[in-house]
Parts: C-alpha cells; structure tokens; sequence
C-alpha cells in the first residue's frame, strides 16, 4: 500500500473547491483528513493522508490537485523537536491520543513514531519547556 | 539484628571516598545486584547508593542579594524580567519565588526563567521602586543583573523531593488542566512524577540518613538539606515493608544558584496551569548496615502509590487503588476496568544521569557523605486550613 501526507494550500478563490471528493470520486483514493484551516476569502490549508494500492494513482490525483491552482507539498517531517533542549520529561506525550509520541525504554527518551503522528499539535502546547514545533 | 551483621560508620565511609575506594553504585544498579546476590551482599560491599529525581518542584525559588546602587534603595517592589519577586526583607534583598508569573507575559514566562536565565549567565532587567527614606533617598532603579554582577544567588526551595506521589487521572468528560499536566477525560491517560526505585526519599523510607545538613547534589552543584520540606508527612500511611502509598515526607533545600547547570535546572509552563521549575535533585545515602542495605534496594515493584481522581477539585479526592511503579513503566494501569496509558512527569532519563554523575563524585572524593546534624520529626501528617472565626481558632 503506497502513502504519502501532504498539505494542500488553497489560495483565497479556490477554497470552494471540492478536491477532496474528486480524489476519492475520480482518483479511488483514500483520503484521511488530519488537519484542516479553511475559511471564506482565505488561504486555505489541508493536512491529508492518501491511500492507494498504486503510486501512480497517488501520483495522478496529486497531478489533477495542482492543475487546479491547489499548492501541493509533501509531508515528511510533521513534528520536530530540539533534542538537546528536550528534557525527556513526558508531559508530551500525555496529550499524544495515537500514542506517536512516547518514551521508549530503557533510555527514556522521547521517540516519535511518524506513522502514528496526526500532526494535530496538542503537543506543541503540552511541552513545558517548549522545544516541540509543528510546521503546518 | 545479628551479631554478624555488617555496620559502616559515615567516617569509616568518608576515609574510603577520600582514598578512592568507596564502592558507590546508582539505585538502579543496587536494585539489580541485590536481586541477584541478595541484600547481605549489598549490605557487605557497597557504601554508597545515589538516588536522584528530575521533576517539575513548583516550591521552588531563591534568594538574592543585588548590591546597593548610588544613591542606595531600600526597594519596595521588584521586577526581574517583569517577573515580581518578593522584597519584604531587607533594602536590596529579594526572594524570586519559581511560580510567580510576568505581568507583561503570563502563562509563558515566570520566575523559573528568571532562574534559569540567571543559572545560563544571561543579563536580567532589575526594576524596583520605593518611598524613599533619609538613609535610602531613591526611588526608583532600572539596570541589568547577572549572576557574576550581584553579591548572593542561593536557591532556597521550601518543598522538594516529595517521597512518593500520586497518579492523577480524570473521570470527568473535559480535559483538565493540571499541575499534574494534561488528563484527558474518560480516564484518557494517568500522569505520574515520582521516579520510582531512583527516588532519593524512597530510598531510605524513615529518613535515617537524610536530615538537616544532609549534603546533595542541586542542580548540577553541591546543596545540603536545609530543613523539614513543607506538607513533610512522614505519618502517611504505609506498606508492610514501610514505604508510604502516596505522597508523604519532603525536603527544603538549600544551594549555591552560581554554581548551577540549566541542565539540571529548567523552567517549565504546565499548560493553562502555570509556571514550574524543573529541579534536579541526587542524594547520597550511605549503606550503613542490613537494614539500609534492604531499603536501598528497594524496586519499582515493591513501591505501590495511590491513584486518584483529578476531576473532583476538592481536598480529598476519591482514588481508586493501588498501582506499583512497574506497572505504571509498562506503559498502561487498569483503572476501574479500563486500560489507561500512563504518562510520567518527571525524566527518568534525566534522573539517571544525576545519579551517575553523583556517583562519579564520590567516587572522585569530590562530594563527602554528611551525617545529619539533626533528622527530620518522624510521624507528624501535613495539616489542612481551614476556614474559622477568631473565637474558635482561639479555642483550638
């Protein structure tokens, strides 16, 4: 099973657009919505994770995404944190529903499984020392 | 105990760190040895045990003294970083409490920064204002401090190293906000703080060795054990084996904020709770005999704490039951039925290290072990307030 995440950016006169459904419709691509930003009038952004059997179904839908004036960029670092600022403590992961963010015996330290990460920031809030960052 | 018992006297154990052959190991490392050898092989060969915590201690803050200036102020109010800091004392005296919050930025900068941007040399913007006396004609000051420019930097912190403490869950259906972070609601995750078989204070449970002058590791410098922390309830209730079910004796603390290191000392923001300071603490305890060899060796299985229900914001919460520190490791507890992930508070990670490096300095004779000049009071349980009239408080 090909899977990318990407963050389409809607710019203000294309927010209207239905893109999601025609990649399901037309594309037979499964769309799972981690994260949306859309108002009227405004630059619109979308965070989603697509599903199918074959890349070049991906590939094409993202093809017809950008045809439409939609900005398309890959996801691959969703969460970030300094390491060395971090101090392990956990408060993180508490608020982690998916469990993405963990401390990982026997060290201890704070590991982030990206499979499992919905991108949905409660973290970046939770952090007491305020090192995590979300790019979005 | 028999009379083949092994004793060790603070001395006999300070002649080894001098000439280089104390035998010291971490609480971790004693757990396991004891597990294997059994605790008379503890009690015969090691001499000292380090324990340490790294954990968010809101009862934090220190006491500084910043020069006089020319024409001198007998300051009335301070600002550091617009942080307040208390001057009820003398002239140039303050007290920068760990939880006191910027008035320009709350919820995001507050007296643990101002602390920790002291410890990392940064300069700090000192405002005060005063009424002005003959001997202290001025009235206000605005300049910048570092720790290098002002005479005193010591942290005094009144409540730290709680032994043992709770596990906070949330039955309700909002997520709350707590010093105990974030819970999320239907019993959503358990948040605990204690560091378990590391503890220093769950180390040795009555406080044998641990009382006034006890020397320690501080935020990456040498402190010493001041006093009783305050809430000190050694009465709390117990296991067979001593050790309380839930939050019990405390220490304050004493130490040199100059000689400090931000990574043992950091401020910290609960979310939509406040500002707190995370605080490094080791302790050395020394194995003077069986008895202390089998406290020493104490692991997360045998430490059993209480969880409660952080939903109801009453005194008494209602709690529900027991979980061992093992359990909460693992990753879920059983809470009413239902398997709660569990999320710890303080850095285990970072309280090994602390202990490590308290192990390197006694076995470097850099840090001696110090009997207590006085030990802490032994049974007394931490008071409620409550709300009276004058005749009854004064009727007892």
């Amino acid at each position: 099973m090909a899977r990318c995440r990407v963050v389409l950016t809607f710019p203000p006169d294309k927010v209207e657009k239905p893109v999601a459904y025609h990649l399901v419709k037309d594309f037979d691509l499964r769309i799972n919505i981690l994260r949306a930003k859309v108002d009227l009038n405004e630059e619109g952004k979308l965070l989603i994770e697509i599903e199918n059997h074959k890349q070049e179904a991906i590939q094409r839908g993202l093809q017809f995404v950008r045809e439409q004036g939609v900005q398309v960029e890959l996801v691959d670092k969703e969460l970030q944190w300094d390491d060395e600022e971090c101090t392990n403590c956990g408060a993180c992961t508490a608020v982690c529903r998916p469990r993405a963010l963990h401390l990982e015996a026997p060290d201890w330290k704070l590991v982030l499984d990206k499979q499992k990460c919905t991108a949905c920031g409660l973290c970046v809030d939770a952090c007491p020392v305020k090192v995590i960052r979300i790019d979005f | 105990m028999s009379c083949m018992s092994v004793t060790r006297t603070y001395d006999e154990i300070n002649e080894k760190i001098k000439k280089g052959k104390v035998v010291v190991v971490t609480a971790d490392e004693v757990a396991e040895l004891a597990a294997e050898r059994g605790v008379s092989y503890v009690a015969k060969n090691v001499d000292v045990v380090t324990t340490a915590t790294f954990g968010a201690m809101c009862s934090s803050g220190a006491f500084l003294n910043f020069g006089h200036s020319d024409p001198p102020i007998k300051m009335a109010k301070v600002w550091l970083n617009d942080v307040p800091a208390y001057t009820g004392v003398a002239a140039v005296d303050a007290y920068i409490g760990a939880t006191e919050m910027s008035e320009s930025r709350p919820f995001e900068y507050g007296g643990a920064h101002v602390i920790e941007d002291l410890v990392a040399g940064k300069p700090v913007h000192l405002r005060a204002t005063a009424y002005g006396t003959d001997c202290y004609p001025r009235r206000e000051i605005d300049t910048y401090v570092t720790k290098d420019s002002i005479n005193q930097a010591f942290m005094f912190n009144p409540r730290n190293a709680y032994q043992n403490y709770a596990v906070a869950v949330n039955s309700s259906d909002r997520t709350l906000y707590t010093y105990m972070g974030t819970l999320l609601p239907r019993l959503g995750n358990a948040t605990y703080s204690s560091a378990g078989q590391l503890s220093p204070l769950l180390n040795d449970p009555y406080l044998r060795t641990i009382g006034v002058g006890t020397r320690i590791f501080l935020g990456g410098a040498i402190g010493y054990v001041a006093w009783e922390g305050t809430q000190h309830s050694p009465g709390a209730k117990r296991d067979e084996n001593g050790i309380p079910l839930a939050a019990a004796s405390t220490l304050a603390v004493v130490g040199d904020l100059k000689r400090m290191d931000r990574r043992y000392l950091r401020a910290g923001v609960m979310h939509k709770y406040g500002v707190t300071l995370y605080v490094g603490i080791g302790v050395p305890i020394p194995v003077l005999d069986e008895e202390m060899a089998r406290f020493v060796s104490v692991r997360d299985e045998d430490i059993k704490t209480t969880v409660f229900d952080y939903s109801v914001p009453h005194r008494s919460r209602p709690n529900f039951g027991h979980v061992n520190y093992k359990e909460l490791r693992s990753g879920y507890i059983e809470v009413q039925g239902k398997r709660v992930p569990t999320v710890p508070l303080s850095s285990l990670e970072r309280a090994r290290e602390i202990a490590q490096a308290l192990k390197e300095w006694v076995a470097e004779g850099r840090l001696l072990v110090q009997e207590p000049v006085q030990r802490l009071p032994e049974n007394q349980v931490s008071r409620p307030l409550e709300v009276v009239g004058l005749e009854e408080i004064a009727n007892g």
